[in-house]
């Protein structure tokens, strides 16, 4: 299990990135942290000419509140803004959902946007995206522009993304008050990627769930109190999962009632 | 005492195989493996590996079959298995080629470019359905390569005259302890002795070193096969290095340079080795007071691809104690083994123990549900009385020691079972799931060398000659220093080995321990062995240890003489302690220790007559008790039997239906214990691989073969978040027939655990539960009723059906139908069409092979894909038949397209079959699913926009991506 | 920019356990067997190679990472510290002498790995509690030991200082 033979780039600015970027497209991967693509490089899934390290890179390192949102640099590691001491004010939901992704260890190297980008069905960021309606920001040589989470994440593994674009930042929409979160996670072990996850956010006039683990990617759905069981059941089979040696279908749906039903509740409890 | 091991292994200093020493000049191996379960290996094409750079060999099934035979069996049929595959693969990783280069990265990136040619062959998975499909081998005259039915007793009379019969069917899965470190082989060959010299990580049984020998066409003592100081782990496991040990000899015959081979996790996963999956229909027939009259097992036992040695041996490991811990006289047992299209198996921990007990202590609540009796008030009716031990079983077993009612009251005293009772009732009274579970085992250990031959017929055993023993050896020597050293011909895999025969020796000689030195390294041209060394059948406390016990009470009568002249006693009064020798009853009257020792180096002309010069002393160990199988097909299988009893309060979630242990306690009876802070280091050990078994680990297979456990995040071995706190009882009762009293207590929580964990679920949920894993999804099926449906219409999603993954969906193509049909007709439009195509070329009417690639986000691969058009219908309808094959795997499908006029455009629908194997499938189970899906919406994404000449407006794309269910 | 061609070998500079090294690695060389084939440091393992089991984590920078998820390249500057560097002068550190009086080891192959996540977590959080402890072993897994002994090991070493 040996990688491939590539290139290995480490760009001094973001500039030289986007350069290598454009003139290299789809045969060259960006990687921050690694987590995903090192161990699909590895199993030689991912076959990149050239690797793109942005780790280093000083612009992409920031955590800052910036017009409401937490923007997240593209090299800031889950594992610092999990450490970032505003985020259990700023947005508790993400400071919840965190500690789930992956391990100690992985979250060390394994980056914030990396996750948006690599795109698991299963992943907790690109739930957590989804749901908070973030944005994710791209830059290439061509310039910078702002995509909605819904428009972002267009299939398993798959972004709006082109070939010579890169994700600089994730933006987070900073929690409001008057609402309140939560989130379960039903994995197989600890550290496992989600077989069902469910997060919510909501006021007191709305809920909106968030389903990941299911479908090809996050599914999120807007509700009004009090959520009847008919909602939530038309939502679990709307996500349409399907069965895998871990899971059935029926299971999945079962815990889209289930857990998700424990967190609307949660939701209503805080808010109450 | 703390373990001399550790300072090295915690410092990192330890020397793995790995770690050890290569020559300057030796080469690195890679193999390339099946992507199929099942398929006849048409031609190997290797000139393009062979000529890339650092590539000194592609070595194919045909030339290695040149300089190798097929491994002999236990089972004598025409079934050859060779170190590489021949003509046909009959399992996903079966090795095919393999690639010699100067490193690692080359010899893979070689891989790459051989390229097979496979017809594929339907897929025998099933160990039921087995039993009547194609056969496997065409030498054979079925799958079922060994049948034979026992008798002890008279069964039929007692299930005919019984108060009361139960029976069920169990499914015992396919599993694996995967140790952390993976196979290794460093293969050198001497052409000019004909001699090889391999080091491996191999944990015995040696009789594979006469399968290993035999394989390489050389006489046992030309091949010198030497094993490392230190082991990442085996659990039975590394047994199964040995086809690897004959590839990688062979490899270093065939390019006159040594080679190094080291497996990687997918390798290990899909390939090295598994537990046996094993059907059982186990019927009990039970008096009116619930003592068990009569058993009658049917087991169908799967072995994989092949008779893999020493398979068929897990079936019979535990034949002398199929009765359990239970007195009961009458016995039928019904033994098929079949071969199927999976990765053969081989020794496990446990092996053999949680096939039969699973079913065993399952039948038991069954039947103690049926009587309306305590589960565990069953058991104790059944349990063998304390005043009959030793107890000679039915079926053969000598059960050596033990009180087994003791131990069952002092494990519910001491263990608190009231207290966990009253949990339960508190629990249920709240409407929790709660659950109590019991299993009651005997552990066997030290295997009968000689139990394997019971599968034979006592004619058959008559011609072949008897094979008995449990032989195990044992040197131990002074260095003219003075100084003592031990060696065994068992390897260590963390057992502790050298901290247990420092204490036995240092015992013996009144020493500190960490004055003795102890070698685990072995060599077979240089240390003594015998067929029975290794590290198996936890033979390590009751054989190893006491054969080091025997051959250090030998040399201590030697060096008693030697003392004796020194000191003016008699031999007899010669006593040890403080690392001095004295005379009993005058401690001042005293040498030191060395001082003796020496003295039959340095001055071998002054030692008394019968000391003997130079103090070194082989011991070999036996058991008489360990005899052939009789005419009756009784057999003794083991030399030791410990006894377990286990109990578990279990909670499960009523949401997710995840599996809370509460409470479990394992009491032990494994006669003396050598070291209990090892000892308990086994138990838990033992007991975190049960755990696993019962409620997470499956080597699993999708139905068209294709293997789906090959990351350890598909195969999930427990981890400290999901192991609770264990409560370890211990009984002493000292084994009458090993030298130290001792018996193996490894492996006994891979036999009981999964079966307590199972009955306490059982228990739980009001639910009959056959099979394992329990994992969250499945109980919840168990538990679920009929679901709630969706007030809005469904469209089916993909499910797998019989072999394959199956889907459908529709688009609209904003193009009259025979502009649709015209492109899929068009060798060159459909080149546009098809993902990542490269080259289209026309190889028949209709017929087309594409090289193309393929991919979805990072992940892409090089494919060689064929497609067929059948069954046309211009322009309303064709068949679509076609394959991808390229390193990452392969696919076949087939799917039905069926056009339709719209006022939008046309309506292309399309059902389909897939079915994917390989890498792909092994490392990314859940999403091949997901995957199948984006590579078929890519097809039509660009049907649409090659029929819409490029220009499909915005509207219709979004309504594309509706109906592939892509967007929402 | 750094760029380093597929196939050559380029200087890679850092530090290894305190001590400056200078050596050459291919852009592809895996950090795991850059440490082990090219440094001979064997104490770093190698279990699975998808950064599932944990057995080749070291610290880098002081964070405990997974040395197979990481390129020999990317280590240039940085500061490596694997189980080699642990054991003090006059012997085991407080954390390897703990794992041995626990039996926290029996094979001892996942060891090394989980001494550096452990000592990462000694470093930054020395009160840290069971909860805590496990979950930073939860990215390890164990085969031999059922984990009792490495719980009991970390435990009787954090909250002493």
């Amino acid at each position: 299990m040996k990688p491939a033979a590539f290139d290995y780039a480490c760009p001094d600015n973001l500039d030289e990135a986007l350069a290598l970027l454009a003139d290299r497209g789809d045969r060259a991967r960006v990687c921050a942290g690694g987590q995903s693509l090192g161990a699909m490089m590895n199993m030689r899934l991912a076959t990149p000419d050239v690797l793109i390290d942005i780790a280093g890179l000083r612009e992409l390192q920031a955590i800052a509140v910036v017009d409401g949102a937490i923007e997240v640099g593209a090299a800031v590691t889950q594992d610092a803004l999990l450490r970032w001491p505003e985020l259990v004010v700023r947005q508790p939901l993400l400071a919840r959902m965190l500690p789930w992704i992956g391990h100690y260890q992985t979250r060390q190297r394994g980056t914030v946007c990396g996750s948006l980008a690599h795109a698991d069905p299963s992943s907790e960021l690109p739930l957590a995206l989804a749901l908070l309606r973030g944005e994710v920001v791209l830059r290439s040589q061509r310039g910078r522009r702002v995509v909605a989470a819904a428009d972002f994440q267009t299939g398993m593994m798959a972004t709006a993304t082109a070939d010579d674009e890169m994700i600089v930042a994730a933006r987070f929409p900073v929690a409001q008050a008057g609402t309140a979160s939560a989130f379960h996670e039903v994995a197989q072990r600890h550290g496992d990627f989600a077989i069902v996850a469910v997060a919510a956010v909501g006021d007191k006039h709305a809920i909106r769930l968030g389903v990941g683990g299911v479908a090809d990617m996050p599914g999120v759905i807007d509700l009004t109190w009090p959520v009847a069981d008919a909602a939530l059941n038309d939502f679990a089979w709307a996500l349409g999962g399907a069965d895998d040696q871990h899971a059935t279908a029926r299971y999945r749906r079962e815990l889209v009632r289930r857990i998700g039903r424990r967190v609307i509740e949660e939701v209503g409890d805080a808010l109450s | 005492m703390q373990r001399v091991e550790d300072p090295t292994l915690l410092r990192g200093l330890a020397r793995f195989a790995d770690d050890l020493p290569t020559p300057p000049h030796a080469c690195h191996a890679a193999f390339l493996r099946s992507p199929l379960a099942h398929g006849e290996i048409r031609a190997v094409d290797t000139a393009a590996a062979k000529a890339m750079p650092g590539v000194l060999a592609v070595i194919t099934g045909a030339e290695l079959a040149a300089h190798s035979t097929p491994f002999i069996t236990g089972v004598k049929v025409d079934a050859p298995q060779y170190a590489l595959a021949i003509d046909r693969v009959r399992y996903v990783g079966e090795p095919v080629a393999m690639v010699l280069a100067q490193d690692r990265y080359l010899a893979e990136d070689a891989l790459e470019a051989i390229v097979v040619d496979y017809l594929p062959l339907t897929p025998v998975m099933d160990p039921v359905m087995a039993v009547a499909a194609e056969k496997l081998h065409p030498g054979t005259a079925g799958n079922v390569l060994h049948e034979r039915d026992f008798r002890y007793g008279d069964p039929e009379g007692a299930f005919a005259t019984a108060a009361h019969r139960v029976e069920a069917t169990y499914h015992y899965p396919r599993n694996s302890c995967t140790p952390m470190e993976c196979f290794c082989v460093i293969a050198d060959y001497d052409p000019g002795s004909e001699a090889f010299e391999i080091t491996a990580n191999f944990q015995g049984p040696y009789t594979l070193h006469t399968v290993m020998a035999r394989s390489l066409k050389v006489p046992g003592n030309r091949l010198r096969l030497k094993t490392p100081p230190y082991s990442g782990g085996s659990y039975g496991v590394k047994q199964a290095v040995f086809p690897y040990v004959v590839a990688l000899g062979v490899a270093a015959r065939i390019v006159g340079r040594p080679v190094k081979w080291l497996e990687d996790r997918l390798e290990h996963l899909t390939a090295a080795t598994s537990s046996t999956n094993r059907v059982t229909t186990l019927k009990a027939a039970l008096d009116a007071e619930g003592r068990i009259l009569a058993l009658n097992y049917d087991q169908l036992e799967d072995c994989g691809a092949f008779l893999r040695a020493p398979e068929p041996a897990t079936i019979y490991r535990m034949h002398g104690n199929m009765t359990g811990a239970y007195a009961i006289e009458n016995l039928a047992i019904h033994n098929r083994v079949v071969v199927t299209n999976k990765t053969p198996t081989g020794l496990m921990r446990g092996f053999g123990g949680p096939q039969i007990y699973f079913p065993l202590e399952r039948l038991l609540d069954k039947a103690a549900a049926k009587l309306g009796l305590d589960p565990l008030e069953l058991r104790r009716r059944n349990l063998v009385p304390t005043d009959a031990m030793p107890y000679r079983t039915a079926p053969g077993a000598l059960l050596d020691s033990g009180d087994y009612a003791r131990s069952m009251e002092r494990a519910v005293s001491e263990g608190g079972l009231a207290e966990l009772q009253a949990r339960r009732d508190a629990a249920r009274a709240e409407g929790r799931l709660y659950g109590i579970g019991y299993a009651v085992v005997v552990e066997p250990s030290i295997s009968n060398m000689g139990y394997i031959t019971t599968l034979l017929s006592p004619e058959q055993r008559e011609r072949s000659g008897p094979k008995n023993g449990a032989l195990a050896t044992a040197t131990v020597a002074f260095d003219p220093s003075g100084a003592i050293s031990v060696a065994v011909s068992s390897v260590p895999q963390g057992q502790g080995h050298r901290t247990v025969l420092a204490q036995v020796v240092a015992d013996v000689f009144g020493m500190d321990p960490t004055e003795v030195a102890v070698s685990t390294e072995h060599d077979t041209a240089k240390d003594p062995w015998t067929i029975a060394s290794g590290n198996y059948s936890s033979r390590f406390a009751g054989a190893v240890a006491g054969a080091s016990h025997t051959a250090a009470m030998q040399l201590r009568e030697r060096l008693s003489l030697i003392a004796a002249a020194d000191l003016n006693v008699p031999p007899e009064d010669v006593a040890y302690g403080n690392g001095r020798i004295f005379a009993r009853g005058n401690p001042d009257n005293s040498l030191p220790l060395g001082r003796s020792a020496a003295k039959a180096h340095w001055s071998p002309l002054s030692i008394p007559d019968g000391a003997g010069a130079g103090l070194r002393e082989t011991a070999f160990w036996n058991m008489p008790e360990l005899a052939e199988p009789d005419e009756g097909d009784r057999i003794n299988s083991s030399g030791t039997y410990g006894f377990i009893f286990d109990f578990c309060g279990v909670e499960v979630d009523p949401d997710t239906f995840a599996v809370r242990i509460d409470s479990y306690v394992t009491m032990h009876d494994a006669g003396r214990l050598l070291n209990p802070m090892l000892a308990n280091g086994q138990i838990r050990g033992g007991f975190a691989q049960g755990l696993g078994a019962a409620l997470l680990e499956e080597l699993s297979y999708a139905p068209d073969g294709g293997f789906q456990a090959g990351t350890l995040a598909d195969y999930l071995a427990p981890t400290v978040m999901e192991i609770p706190e264990l409560t370890i009882l211990h009984d002493q009762s000292p084994s009458p027939f090993t030298p130290l009293g001792a018996k193996g207590l490894g492996e006994g929580n891979c036999m009981s655990t999964p079966v307590c964990i199972a009955n306490a679920v059982s228990d739980a949920l009001g639910r009959e539960l056959t099979s394992l894993p329990l994992t969250r999804s499945r109980l919840a099926e168990l538990m679920l009723g009929e679901e709630p449906a969706s007030t809005v219409p469904q469209i089916p999603a993909p499910a797998i059906d019989g072999h394959a993954l199956q889907g459908q969906g529709s688009t609209i193509v904003p193009a009259p139908a025979k502009d649709v049909w015209a492109i899929l007709l068009d060798a060159e439009k459909l080149a546009a069409v098809i993902p990542g195509c490269h080259a289209l070329t026309i190889t028949g009417e209709n017929a087309y092979r594409a090289d193309v690639t393929l991919g979805i986000g990072p992940v892409k691969g090089r494919f060689v894909a064929t497609v067929a058009l059948q069954d046309l219908d211009p322009p309303h309808a064709l068949r679509l038949i076609g394959g991808a094959a390229g390193p990452l795997g392969r696919s076949q499908g087939e799917g039905r397209v069926t056009l339709s006029e719209t006022p939008e455009g046309t309506r292309v629908a399309y059902t389909y079959t897939v079915t994917i194997s390989g890498k792909v499938a092994a490392v990314g189970g859940r999403m091949m699913d997901g995957a199948a899906r984006a590579l078929i919406n890519q097809f039509f994404k660009r049907l649409v926009s090659q029929a819409g000449d490029g220009d499909a407006s915005p509207g219709l794309f979004a309504r594309l991506l509706t109906w592939l269910g892509l967007a929402k | 920019m750094r760029y380093l061609e597929a196939g050559k070998r380029h200087t890679v500079r850092f530090t290894l356990n305190g001590r400056a090294v200078e050596r050459e690695a291919e852009p592809r060389l895996l950090l795991s067997d850059f440490l082990r084939q090219h440094l001979g440091a064997f104490g770093t393992h190698v279990g699975c190679e998808h950064g599932s089991c944990g057995a080749c984590t070291v610290r880098v920078d002081g964070k405990a990472v997974r040395a197979c998820l990481l390129y020999a390249a990317q280590v240039e500057g940085k500061a490596i510290e694997t189980v080699e560097g642990l054991a003090t002068p006059d012997g085991l550190n407080a954390l390897q002498a703990a794992m041995q009086k626990h039996h926290g080891l029996q094979c001892g192959f996942c060891t090394p790995g989980i001494l550096m996540s452990l000592s990462q977590l000694h470093a930054e959080e020395p009160d840290a509690d069971e909860a805590r402890i496990r979950d930073v072993l939860s990215g390890h897994i164990c085969r031999c030991t059922g984990y009792h002994g490495i719980v009991q090991a970390a435990l009787d070493v954090f909250g002493k200082d």
